[in-house]
């Protein structure tokens, strides 16, 4: 029997990258309403990089677009269009090494 | 930079921009590449198997000093359900020339090298820049505009921009894609040494595989996972609709890391350690999601125009062909010192006439098919698991019973009219 591959987080799997952090946002939530009202938060399961997190006690899905890996699902992901994704400016977020 | 003045702005150093910019450069045009990644490569992601017809036709006998890690001498397709798995393979020797078909890349190692070339013949590559929006007179395209403000002018502006292409949007060419036109892809590069790599993979050298595995292991979804082999690493990673992600509310992160522990999987990458994670949106709407392709003093090319043959795992290789193209377009407008929407059609006429339209066209049905029938995802390949499980085990049990035991679970699970229509239907998408 092979041995098991040990299980990784996802903050493993984050840790592992470079990335520049601007001090300004490029992921916009539009409307705090429609999220309170969106039954699946499909944001909250479907991004890899797990930036959009429902917060019970706040009621709303905080977004940690320092962790973004930039994909751009999450524009689609959002069934109500109430993420807007931008790049973020030149030279800031994720550099991959391999790709 | 304040509104410097180009023959021609190609946006993003990926395959499409720097096909594009190299072409363009080399015809003694005076080209600016603007790249938003610190370097190039730096944002993007690929399996990566590189194909070496359409980058011969822009980097004549490339396999002289790109960075390459393997040619591919075999492929091979594993349809898999929970725990067994057929596999059909293709090994030849025929493989063995030189170039290879394809090779495996490290991606980010490859553009870094591709754009260079373009450095080398002339080109003005600038990164770190994000384009923001597109300048427009009289309805024409005549520059971009940074986030950091600059305005930079050009007769003609070629967006590469990939996937997420910013300015086709606001060029108004495009709307924004619907989450069933497009897959999210998610990947690990894992470390292995070289002789773990060829004796697990029977390869010698410098050979290399790819797998690509369907079935159950994308837990229903549409899409595939795939496992390619590279020098000293292996690349792990699946690609499923993003509508699915939506509906299903399955993690990317968690069914990558179930993947790789799928009994077929686990013993090739046992013992790795993985040096990097990575995600990238594939642009899989094929030719009835693609935008126009051009308009007044602009053309789009690569995965911005939505080309991608997702039944192939093919899209670096419609990048490049588009971006040489689109540069031939504007070299010929230059002539003609037309840009306009009328001059630039021929963009189309030479896409037609090349590879890229007529597989894009003849793929065009395929996804739709199969995402109204996604049952064939799963039933399928357990259908088949189960018949090659009856078909070889030796249980002092006849084999006339065996045989009957598969008709019977054939019939009962799918029955053999909608096989037929499934099989039809597949047949006539592929064309
Ligand atoms: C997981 C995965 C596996 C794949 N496997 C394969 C494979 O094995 N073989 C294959 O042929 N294809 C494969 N593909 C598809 C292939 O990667 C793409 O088709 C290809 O990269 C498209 O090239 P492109 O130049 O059009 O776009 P990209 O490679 O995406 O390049 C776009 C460039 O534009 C830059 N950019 C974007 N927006 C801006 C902006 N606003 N301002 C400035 N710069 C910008 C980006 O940083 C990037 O460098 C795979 C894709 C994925 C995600
Ligand atoms: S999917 Fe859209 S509406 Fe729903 S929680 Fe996420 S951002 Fe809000």
């Amino acid at each position: 029997m092979a041995e098991e591959p040990k299980p990784m987080s996802l903050e493993d799997k984050l840790g592992l990258l470079t990335y520049k952090n601007d001090h300004q946002t490029h992921i916009k939530l539009l409307d705090a309403n429609v999220c309170l009202k969106c039954p699946d938060k499909p944001c909250a399961t479907g991004c890899p990089a797990g930036v959009y997190v429902w917060d019970e006690p706040q009621k709303k899905i905080v977004v940690s677009y320092e962790n973004c890996i930039e994909c751009g699902a999450a524009r689609m992901l959002c069934p109500y269009n109430n993420i807007e994704w931008q790049p973020p400016r030149g030279g800031f977020g994720v550099s991959y090494k391999y790709g | 930079m304040a509104d410097e003045k180009f023959d021609s702005i190609v946006v993003g150093a990926g395959p499409a921009g720097v096909s594009a910019a190299l072409t363009m450069a080399q015809a003694g045009l005076n080209v600016a590449l603007l790249e938003r990644g610190e370097y190039a490569g730096a944002k993007n992601v690929q399996g990566a198997v590189l194909y070496s017809k359409m980058l011969e036709d822009v980097v004549p006998e490339f396999w002289k000093d790109a960075p390459l890690e393997r040619a591919i001498v075999e492929e091979r397709l594993w349809v898999l359900t929970e725990d067994s798995g057929i596999q059909v393979g293709y090994k030849s020797a025929k493989y063995n020339s030189v170039p290879a078909n394809c090779y495996t890349i490290i991606r980010v190692e490859f553009d870094k090298w591709f754009a260079k070339k373009a450095e080398a013949a002339g080109v003005t590559l600038i990164t770190g820049v994000t384009v923001d929006d597109v300048l427009k007179k009289d309805g024409d395209i005549i520059g971009v505009k940074t986030t950091e403000g600059d305005r930079l002018l050009a007769d003609v502006v070629i967006a590469c921009d990939g996937a997420n292409s910013i300015i086709s949007q606001k060029a108004g060419l495009h709307r924004e894609w619907k989450p069933e036109e497009v897959a999210l892809g998610v990947k690990e590069v894992l470390f292995l040494p070289r002789e773990k790599i060829e004796d697990r993979f029977n390869l010698e050298g410098d050979q290399g595989s790819t797998t690509e595995m369907l079935g159950d292991i994308t837990q229903g979804m549409l899409g595939y996972a795939f496992l390619y082999t590279n020098k000293e690493s292996l690349a792990l990673g699946v690609g499923c609709a993003v509508d699915d992600f939506q509906r299903t509310r399955i993690k990317p992160y968690e069914l990558l890391e179930e993947i790789k522990r799928h009994p077929m999987i686990r013993r090739l990458i046992a013992g790795s350690k993985t040096l990097e994670y990575s995600a990238h949106l594939i642009p899989e709407g094929g030719y009835n999601s693609m935008p126009p392709l051009y308009t007044g003093g602009m053309l789009l090319a690569g995965d911005a125009a939505q080309m991608i043959n997702p039944t192939h795992r093919e899209g670096s290789n419609l990048a490049m062909a588009s971006g040489k193209l689109a540069a031939e377009t504007v070299i010929e407008a230059k002539k003609r010192n037309n840009y306009s929407a009328r001059s630039l059609g021929l963009y189309r006429k030479k896409l037609e006439e090349s590879f890229v339209l007529k597989d894009m066209d003849d793929h065009k049905d395929i996804e739709e098919k199969v995402r109204q029938n996604r049952d064939i995802m799963t039933i399928y390949p357990k259908l088949a698991c189960e018949s090659a499980h009856e078909y070889f085990i030796v249980d002092g049990l006849p084999k006339r019973d065996h045989q009957r035991r598969i008709i019977r679970r054939i019939r009962r699970q799918r029955g053999i009219f909608q096989m037929i229509k499934d099989f039809m239907s597949l047949r006539h998408a592929i064309g």
